[in-house]
């Protein structure tokens, strides 16, 4: 075949991409391989996929997707968290002559895949996933209010950790960190595929988000029960309005920021480059725009998971609901006004910098109103220390902190020492994992049994506990001491033999957080096998004494959510109609409307994954055809009028009498 | 449920033949004013000129809103205007916020090029 | 909220909707695309933004007084507008049930904004040709990819027209079909008030420069 032919049809793809001189990789490949052949053949050899196909991967029940994010989330939390064992280990070892196990040229890659997994393709699906399918429960709808859309959502956010995954085995990841800053990310400085990699899942998957951030925004608004007025939502669905609110604001700029390098590296243009006029600080500044809603977009929702729990488990109503709603709605209005405190020493001067960082103070202190309400709802509460309360503690304790750090941050001549240092990475950490993660940790834990109607196993659920608390500890403080003796981010070797001390103790910890991780897995695993024992089994629906409206439901709750929509009184409605002598109605039914599932979603991811992976092969026969075939199935996919079908009354009658019966035998 | 599906409650109003044409009048006026501005230099100073022409942008951009996106505080129970007021106050503070971040720190990290070339609109 | 009843007449609260009836989809879809449009709009925004921090840098290349002509504007902004108004009279005669009237309306609406589009390709092909190119400077960078970037949506705009042309004629004026109609007026619209803000900033202003 002559060069030319090969260039046409494989782009720059050449058989050197294939990193087979790598032993970490290719070992890496060879677990994964046979992994992944032995868990195709054990779904074939049980003959699921059908199940699989028309149960789930083209479903677009709002609590199939909410699963199935969730599921993504916790496959990509093992990549991104063998990342950081990596730069645990190397940064534990690389002092002096030693210099480790990792190369620049991989360890870069390391840094940047860890963050851009964690944020985008483990926080996030977490995030949605929760957010996907607790709101319809808690507004009591039956869905979202555009089904379709939420599917194809989800297939591109998994379109995007698969484009990911693939730079693993084929080609290289942006060498970059995680928000792949110009003008190290044009064309003169990494012209390979690695950035290229980076925009293209970023693009794929922000669509998704984008889109789920308006889907949401609608349910919200449109489809709360008669009754539900705003300040009668449960707090959760107000921090979901508030997140999704900041998604369709922030995320609009991720894509256009990213739109403009894409046109750097493909077309020649001079945003983000040297010369021609172009101002990389533009794209710090764009890419920050976006940024910094992005982290209350992840921490939002973890507050409001907070304020479930905590008024569940104190058997209390929330503290000061009305300032809880206005502390969220301020963080997400003074969201949109701190940006810049993330690049406070590139020169925009005193006054500017001033401005930032007073936004940025200002900033903490609704958030400080809402530890103080949730400590409030604590007091002289009848508390019950289960998991989702344990996990809700630890946050209180540990994202106050580094919160505090934050703040330390936020003046700018602090910063100008702080930036970019080791302080700056034990920070976010301590926030991210304190917040975020803890708080995903309570919600799975606290929503679980709705889903699948049993609980998680309480022994292993606190070994996960107690060693993700300690691990975070350990591995995250010398962090900050480092950072404040001087030491910067990113680094693969150090000189000062003195450091060494701290680097251990980190990767101690994050050893210690391997070992929660793992207990996590062991929790999922025992809680699947020990479903039907009487530890573990629900069939109330209702295993916490819960408030809002999703656990008048059964566990779990039946396709059509609700058999007769709700009418709502008052906050924390469910608690209402407990309190009110509400008798669950046994007759009546009638055959209800639901949408259809559908492939087109998935189909359209996937050729978004062809059209993507074309772009950053420059196989522009691949990114064309998959661009036209986008339009054409998308065009199709209009031409079907026929998208509901009625589940009928017996059915309605069969499954509620079912429920009737396990209620009583229960009872 | 949250029933606004039902009837045309609260589906925009379509307007009449007369909004449109008044609304289409109404913009043919306000963008004439500007080419013919531009093109004549009728105003002498191009700041001022500048400045009218914005002003009358914003003033079409109203009318274009009012007559032909029929909007008004009430459709969608006020959400259609909720979401534009936010979105106003989003894309204000975007622009204002860059536009005076790049300028200062064009201003402090590139002296040399303070005069025409780099720089704001 | 709805009319639900919340307590029986018994005075005894009501917690459930017993009568309740299928409700179309489609309810949540005007909210939906506007809202969308809204996040479409900060994506203009930022591109603003972008040509508001390069207007200036020129590299020594052309600036705007040097490439931007009055009259291809005129007659751009012109079609743009026209194709607006007719919309509009496309929609009228949705109200009115008359199928043969909407799809004359649509098709005119149709032409004018190809003729936008053909009109600003030949500008485009034209500044090719005198080396005012999106790679000559990050002025013409922005420029480009603001002023492409409304056509793109006007393009798309226009296969979306000629797409529900075919649903119209073959499936009728129904609920959907009108459903979908009212969005892609409300997205033509948008881009009439999109291309305001192009010609005053960039052509207009990069003029006076």
């Amino acid at each position: 075949m002559s060069a030319d032919l090969l260039k046409i049809l494989f782009g720059r793809f050449t058989l050197d991409a294939l990193p087979l001189h790598e032993p970490i990789l290719v070992g890496t490949f060879v677990g994964v391989a046979i992994g992944g052949i032995a868990l195709l053949g054990a779904l074939t050899y049980f003959k699921v996929w059908g199940y699989l196909w028309h149960e789930w991967f083209t479903s677009v029940d709002h609590k199939r997707i909410g699963v199935m994010y969730m599921v993504l989330g916790l496959v990509m939390l093992l990549r991104g968290f063998s990342d950081a064992l990596m730069m645990r280990a190397q940064q534990s070892m690389a002092f002096g002559a030693n210099q480790g196990f990792l190369p620049a040229h991989h360890y870069d890659q390391v840094f940047t895949a860890h963050g851009v997994i964690m944020i985008f393709f483990v926080a996030m699906p977490f995030v949605t996933g929760l957010m996907n399918f607790v709101v319809p429960l808690q507004i009591g709808a039956r869905d979202v209010s555009f089904p379709f859309l939420n599917n194809f959502s989800f297939w591109m956010t998994a379109m995007g950790a698969a484009i990911v995954m693939m730079s693993l085995f084929v080609g290289e990841f942006a060498r970059t960190g995680w928000l792949a800053m110009a003008p190290l990310s044009g064309l003169d400085y990494s012209p390979d595929v690695g950035v290229d990699y980076y925009i293209w899942a970023l693009q794929v998957a922000g669509i998704g988000t984008l889109l789920s951030g308006i889907n949401l925004v609608c349910t919200i608004v449109k489809m709360r029960a008669p009754g539900m007025a705003f300040m009668k939502m449960p707090v959760f669905t107000w921090t979901a309005l508030c997140t999704n609110i900041l998604i369709v604001a922030a995320f609009p700029v991720l894509t256009a920021v990213l739109a403009l390098l894409a046109l750097d590296r493909y077309a020649g243009t001079h945003f983000f480059t040297n010369t021609g006029g172009g101002n990389y600080m533009m794209y710090t500044n764009m890419i920050w725009i976006w940024g910094h809603p992005e982290v209350y977009i992840l921490i939002l929702p973890a507050f409001g998971v907070f304020s479930e729990v905590t008024s569940t488990f104190c058997d209390k109503r929330l503290f000061g609901y009305t300032s809880m709603v206005y502390a969220t709605l301020v963080i997400t209005i003074l969201s949109y006004l701190v940006w810049l405190h993330h690049f406070f020493t590139m020169g925009s001067g005193a006054s500017v910098n001033s401005f930032f960082g007073i936004t940025t103070m200002i900033i903490s202190i609704p958030t400080g109103a809402k530890i103080f309400n949730w400590l409030f709802t604590m007091y002289h509460g009848k508390i019950r220390f289960e998991l989702p309360m344990m996990w809700t503690v630890a946050f209180m304790l540990t994202f106050t902190i580094g919160g505090m750090t934050g703040v330390m941050l936020a003046i700018p001549p602090a910063d100008f020492v702080l930036h970019n240092s080791l302080f700056l990475v034990a920070h976010f950490h301590n926030v991210i994992i304190g917040g975020v993660l803890f708080g995903m940790f309570a919600g799975i834990n606290y929503w679980w049994p709705k889903a699948f109607g049993f609980k998680l196993d309480d022994f292993w659920g606190k070994v996960s506990f107690w060693f993700w608390v300690s691990g975070f500890w350990v591995a995250f403080t010398p962090l900050y001491i480092l950072g404040l003796m001087g030491v910067t981010r990113r680094l693969r070797h150090f000189d000062d033999p003195s450091l060494q001390i701290w680097f251990l103790i980190a990767a101690f910890g994050a050893l210690l957080v391997a070992v929660g991780i793992g207990a996590f897995l062991m929790q999922i695993y025992v809680s699947i096998r020990d479903r039907d024992t009487d530890r573990l089994r629900d069939d109330s629906g209702d295993p916490w004494g819960g408030r809002t409206l999703e656990w008048a439901t059964s566990s779990p709750p039946p396709a059509y959510n609700f058999a007769f929509t709700p009418v709502i009184h008052d906050l924390d409605a469910y608690s209402d109609m407990k309190s009110r002598g509400y008798r669950r109605p046994v007759e009546g039914f009638r055959a209800i409307l639901m949408p259809r599932n559908t492939p087109t979603g998935l189909y359209l991811a996937a050729l978004s994954f062809t059209g993507a992976v074309g772009m950053i092969w420059y196989v522009w026969w691949l990114a064309g055809a998959s661009l036209f075939g986008i339009f054409a199935v998308a065009i199709h996919h209009t031409f079907n009028y026929n998208r509901e079908y009625h589940i009928p009354a017996e059915e309605v009658v069969a499954t509620e009498r079912r429920r009737t019966t396990l209620l009583a035998a229960g009872a | 449920m949250s029933a606004d599906t039902h009837g045309h409650g609260d589906a925009p109003s379509h307007g009449t033949r007369r909004t449109y044409l008044t609304g289409f009048a109404l913009a043919v006026v306000l963008t004439a004013i500007p080419f013919w501005l531009v093109a004549g230099g009728a105003l002498g100073n191009a700041q001022t000129t500048a400045l009218v022409i914005m002003a009358l942008a914003f003033v079409q951009v109203v009318v274009h809103m009012i007559y032909f996106l029929h909007m008004n505080a009430r459709s969608e129970n006020g959400w259609n205007m909720m979401a534009l007021i936010f979105t106003l106050v989003m894309v204000a503070i975007g622009l204002i916020g860059s536009l005076w971040v790049m300028h200062h720190m064009n201003l402090n990290m590139m002296p040399g090029m303070r005069s025409g070339d780099a720089g704001g609109m | 909220m709805s009319n639900a009843p919340t307590m029986t007449d018994a005075g005894e609260p009501v917690f459930y909707l017993a009568d309740e009836h299928d409700h179309e989809a489609g309810g949540s879809t005007m909210l939906g695309f506007w809202i969308y449009l809204m996040s479409d709009c900060l994506i203009f925004a930022m591109l603003f933004a972008c040509y508001g921090v390069f207007g200036g840098s020129y590299a020594g290349g052309p600036r705007g007084s040097d490439i931007f002509e009055l009259p291809t504007v005129a007659i751009n902004t012109s079609m743009l507008l026209i194709s607006s108004v007719t919309y509009g009279f496309a929609m009228l005669a949705m109200d009115e049930d008359r199928k043969q009237a909407t799809l004359v309306w649509l098709a005119i609406t149709g032409l004018f904004g190809m003729a936008f589009v053909g009109f600003e390709l030949s500008e485009f092909a034209h500044l090719f040709a005198i080396g005012a190119t999106p790679q000559r400077s990050a002025f013409l960078s922005s420029f480009f990819a603001l002023v492409s970037t409304h056509g793109l949506h006007v393009s798309i705009g226009i296969l979306w027209l000629v797409t529900l042309m075919v649903q119209v004629g073959r499936f009728g004026l129904t609920t959907a079909n009108k459903r979908r109609l009212m969005c892609l007026s409300l997205f033509w619209h948008f881009l009439d008030v999109i291309w305001i803000g192009v010609f005053t900033f960039v052509y207009l202003l990069g003029i006076l420069r």
